[in-house]
């Protein structure tokens, strides 16, 4: 009995040692933090001489809005310099993923969501009971290119074309020094190594446009529709951008796919893409805009959701790239939400708005589908 | 973990207080039993009402299934026509949960035992408190280690395997690709139900009565022989709910499973290849972007899961039962 007493007591005192150190780090870890926030935040008030453009009329209270991750950083950014200049005003984003975005909206709960995919037409006939007079539509906000990261030793840059490409995420091709991917690549030491490449594990966007890139060119070698699950049968899986860009970091001849900011801040090599052009294109913000000013509005009336040219041969135009959408109620919006609504997008749509997009390696929409973007949200109701 | 184990059921205790009917007759106690009474009842009802919603929304997705829910090799709710089946899910959820179990419950023994049996005295309390910590650590930061540190490190050990046991056709690994695979699950997850198959090994060991073990070491057995002779009999059923309700746990596992396999819809007995998947993971990265009947198909396999997770708890329970007499572990 005493033994076990003790036995309790000597428990019970490694247990406040643990705890309390715990605690000691994690209160060192917070410090941390919010001096990190503070200087954030200072550096960007400064780097914001922008907040005049921003009109807060009408604007108040609090707006909730829903969706795609793949535009969280940039929202993230322009909400920060947002509630800054308007200040009362709460825009709260919650980076979930578009469908989700999209539920949420047709659940009347958020006065916006991000998508990275157009609604369909089951989603706008759902957007119609919450726009009691009008329905739902797309506003092309955020552009970027998707990098087809790679990681193998002793090789830095690639060159391939959508069907190389098809056939190695198809597991058509199995090894790097494959006649297809030498051919594209003269004057690179190839090695004899298996390619593993990687998909995301979860539904996604990202996935989608990839699949629809690898659809429009590829021609024969990839017969699968453009999902936002991953489609074809081999290959591996990671889950989300930041994961698939681990595994890419850390295996020696793999290969995967993920927005361009998760290559730059890992430092991974990306593919420069054969699209035909005189020289093969780098993923970067430039290129990836170049590319979208390519791009068709196929939305009617007022819905903005964009044709993108995949097959574009234009000299520095990155064809794989992914473009995210605001959905709003074209008329019919809550009156509450509304002004809000309306003055946190016209600043997103603004030039000072585009302009932080590069910065957070994104790519702007080009100023002829922005002009009309920006006509759609003054008018909206 | 404690709220996956079998509780003893809330009108238990009043039903024994009842005949001793010592009640001073204060409104204290009335109002006291009316409260118990109340909130086991209240439970109940909302139990019962989140099965029947629950149920009510798996039998509106499997009626809109045009695959089979139990036979289909496929998870695609979104898709043209709509097809799903839990098949790959099943196997995955179970074959993980075997190799955890065939690798956590004999070190778990082992730990039992020597925190029991061997280990000084001044040892034994803070190994024991160590094991129970892990107990402690969320299952994302296991998914988390587990990719950045498992994954990576056992590539070695699965070429070995493979080299060696491939003959064994669960370890010969037919397709090149990292360490993402059910064996690696099963690892993780054997780390993760250490800490309950050990503490309540540990406590079975403990209640093994004094005078048999002293009685053994008087007739000259050896301290492994009154183990094997005293200790080990006398723990058995202990051991086996205690592997039980590891295994509920490892049924259950999400997050960890999700970062660390890369899912695929097949079914393959090569335990070193990655792919496979499981209910949890599956659930976990599906339902974001699911639709409508996405989310009612995850629930329809949610419950599926329930079930399964049910039957090896109640196993548990009865195994328990029967030797009640001796385990102090059903607390």
């Amino acid at each position: 009995m005493k033994l076990q007493r003790k036995n309790r007591l000597r428990a019970t005192a490694l247990g406040a040692l643990a705890v309390s150190g715990a605690l000691v780090l994690t209160a060192c870890g917070s410090d941390d933090n919010t001096s990190n926030d503070t200087t954030g935040g200072s550096s960007s008030a400064a780097s914001a001489p922008a907040a005049s453009d921003i009109s807060c009329d009408g604007a108040t209270g609090q707006l909730l809005a829903s969706g795609s991750s793949a535009q969280k950083n940039a929202v993230d950014l322009w909400v920060k310099n947002y509630m800054a200049a308007c200040p009362g005003v709460e825009v709260n984003y919650k980076s979930s993923s578009s469908g989700e975005g999209i539920i949420a909206f047709n659940q009347g709960s958020v006065g916006f969501a991000g998508s990275d995919s157009a609604l369909k037409p089951e989603e706008v006939a759902d957007s119609k009971k919450i726009c009691k007079t009008g329905q739902g539509i797309n506003l092309p906000m955020v552009g970027g290119p998707i990098a087809i990261g790679f990681h193998l030793e002793g090789v830095d840059s690639l060159t391939l074309d959508a069907p190389t490409l098809a056939k190695i995420f198809d597991t058509k091709i199995k090894k790097w020094n494959d006649e297809a991917i030498a051919k594209l690549n003269p004057g690179v030491d190839l090695p004899d190594k298996a390619i593993q490449p990687f998909h995301r594990s979860e539904d996604s966007g990202t996935t989608q446009n990839l699949g629809k890139y690898l659809a429009a060119t590829a021609g024969d070698n990839w017969k699968y529709e453009p999902e936002k699950k991953w489609p074809a049968p081999g290959g591996q899986a990671a889950s989300g951008s930041s994961g698939v860009a681990t595994q890419v970091k850390q295996v020696d001849g793999s290969i995967g796919y993920f927005e361009l900011s998760y290559a730059t801040s890992q430092s991974i090599s990306t593919v420069d893409i054969n699209t035909g052009a005189a020289a093969p294109v780098k993923a970067s913000s430039e290129n990836a805009s170049t590319a979208i000013a390519a791009a068709k509005i196929k939305g009617t009336g007022k819905d903005l959701a964009l044709d993108l040219d995949y097959t574009t041969k234009a000299e520095g135009a990155y064809p794989i790239v992914l473009v995210t959408y605001e959905v709003v109620c074209d008329t019919g919006n809550k009156a509450e939400t509304l002004p809000t609504v309306k003055s946190f997008l016209t600043y997103t749509a603004s030039d000072a708005g585009q302009k932080v997009l590069t910065e957070a390696g994104y790519a702007p929409i080009p100023a002829e589908i922005n002009a009309k973007v920006r006509e759609t949200i003054a008018a909206l109701s | 973990m404690a709220s996956t184990t079998p509780i003893d059921s809330p009108p238990a205790p009043p039903a024994r207080q009842v005949p001793p009917a010592k009640s001073t007759g204060r409104a204290g106690d009335k109002v006291f039993l009316g409260l118990s009474r109340g909130s086991g009842i209240l439970l109940l009802v909302i139990m019962a009402s989140i099965a029947v919603f629950l149920t009510y929304r798996a039998v509106l997705a499997v009626s809109k299934d045009e695959g089979n829910f139990l036979t289909t090799f496929d998870w695609n709710p979104a898709g043209d026509p709509p097809v799903f089946g839990i098949a790959v899910l099943l196997f995955g959820t179970v074959v993980s949960s075997i190799v955890a179990m065939v690798i956590a419950v004999p070190i778990a023994v082992g730990i039992a035992l020597f925190i029991s049996h061997y280990a000084p005295r001044k040892l034994a309390a803070p190994l024991a408190y160590v094991v129970d910590l892990l107990a402690a650590v969320p299952s994302i930061v296991y998914g988390i280690w587990g990719a950045l540190v498992l994954v990576p490190n056992l590539e070695g050990l699965n070429l070995w395997l493979d080299q060696f046991f491939g003959w064994t056709y669960l370890f010969e690994k037919t397709e090149v690709g990292v360490a993402r695979s059910l064996f690696t699950v099963g690892i993780l997850l054997a780390i993760m139900i250490l800490p309950i198959v050990t503490s309540v090994s540990r406590e079975v060991f403990l209640q093994v009565p004094k005078m048999n073990e002293e009685a053994a070491l008087a007739l000259g057995a050896t301290r492994w022989e009154v183990i094997r002779l005293s200790v080990l009999p006398f723990g058995r059923s202990g051991v086996i709910s205690a592997s039980m309700l590891g295994l509920g746990r490892a049924l259950g596992e999400t997050m960890a499973v999700a970062t660390v396999l890369s899912p695929s819809f097949l079914i393959s007995f090569h335990l070193l290849n990655p792919g496979g998947g499981t209910f949890a993971q599956n659930i976990a990265a599906k339902f974001d972007e699911a639709n409508q009947l996405g989310r009612d198909a995850l629930i329809a396999s949610g419950l599926v899961l329930f079930v399964l997770t049910l039957l090896v708890n109640g196993a548990a329970r009865l195994i328990i039962a029967r030797r009640k007499e001796y385990s102090g572990a059903n607390a």
